[in-house]
């Protein structure tokens, strides 16, 4: 009975935060409102027995959310929400959208004739887990850590301020990269 | 709790979510939007893993696998916003659509 109160509880923050995220005028609430939905997921998560996943949600949307604010006030025109704005389009449209997939979802989860439950959880999830990202799904695993190593790359790239042609001139055929800052191999 | 509880928020999160990654002109705003939809497909996961095959590990892989394209889509979403307000002082998507070849 307490679990099936937390759910609700939790259920009901998750979608009424989501729902925030795109009323507020302040990007700092949204930020917020974001993180309280994101927390109640991962709190959703503990109480299907996945202790451990559902704690790296909880830290990880803090720290997400907490770089989020910063990078809202940073590029938003409005980050105070002092004066009240739109920033939609199309509003109606999107909504019609929206509700139609989540009827058709919705009357898919209801319709549908879901399979017994097979097999008990394992006593330590979070073993099995660990056992089979290094075993069977390693391949998972390697593409993950892959993906990883891309995005710092990829990100690095397209944030930084200087590229190819502020280091070696415009028909790149500079004999020493012009860089700020001397150091890199062989220097 | 049932499964179709647990879906029916799952689904709940996804359409809210989509609904802000159509309407919001601001690409960080309809990065939130992303990450609620994510959101919805992590608590799917982990309820089909606990209600249909609680047995198999494939459930708890599926979330290890969401929340990590949460994280790449965070981390680009943001390289992305920061190389566009560089180049044109914007970081709204309207005016990020003509930036296509």
């Amino acid at each position: 009975m307490p679990e099936n109160t937390v759910f609700w509880v939790l259920a009901a923050l998750a979608v009424g935060g989501g729902v925030m995220v795109f009323r507020f005028d302040s990007m700092a609430r949204a930020t917020y409102a974001l993180l309280l939905s994101l927390l109640c997921v991962g709190g959703m998560v503990i109480l299907l027995g996945l202790d451990y996943l559902g704690v790296v949600i909880v830290l990880m949307m803090t720290i997400e959310m907490a770089i989020m604010a910063v990078f809202m006030v940073m590029y938003m025109m409005n980050p105070a929400g002092l004066m009240p704005m739109s920033m939609q389009h199309n509003k109606k449209g999107a909504a019609v959208v929206c509700t139609g997939v989540f009827l058709l979802m919705a009357s898919g989860i209801v319709l549908a004739p879901w399979p017994p439950r097979a097999g008990t959880a394992d006593d330590d999830p979070t073993k099995a887990l660990g056992e089979s990202l290094m075993g069977p799904q390693m391949l998972t695993m390697m593409t993950l850590g892959f993906a990883l190593f891309a995005t710092i790359v990829a990100t690095v790239l397209l944030a930084t301020h200087r590229g190819r042609y502020d280091r070696l001139g415009d028909d790149l055929r500079a004999r020493r990269a012009d860089d700020p800052v001397p150091g890199g191999v062989g220097r | 709790m049932n499964l179709e509880l647990f879906l029916l928020a799952a689904a709940a999160l996804f359409g809210v979510g989509l609904f802000g990654a159509l309407t919001q002109q601001s690409v960080v705003m309809l990065m939130m939007g992303l990450e609620l939809m994510l959101g919805g497909v992590i608590l799917a996961a982990a309820a089909v893993w606990h209600y249909i095959a609680p047995a198999a590990t494939d459930g708890q892989v599926l979330v290890v696998l969401a929340v990590t394209v949460m994280a790449v889509e965070m981390a680009i979403g943001f390289a992305v916003v920061t190389a566009l307000f560089r180049a044109r002082e914007v970081d709204m998507t309207d005016e990020a659509g003509d930036l296509r070849a």
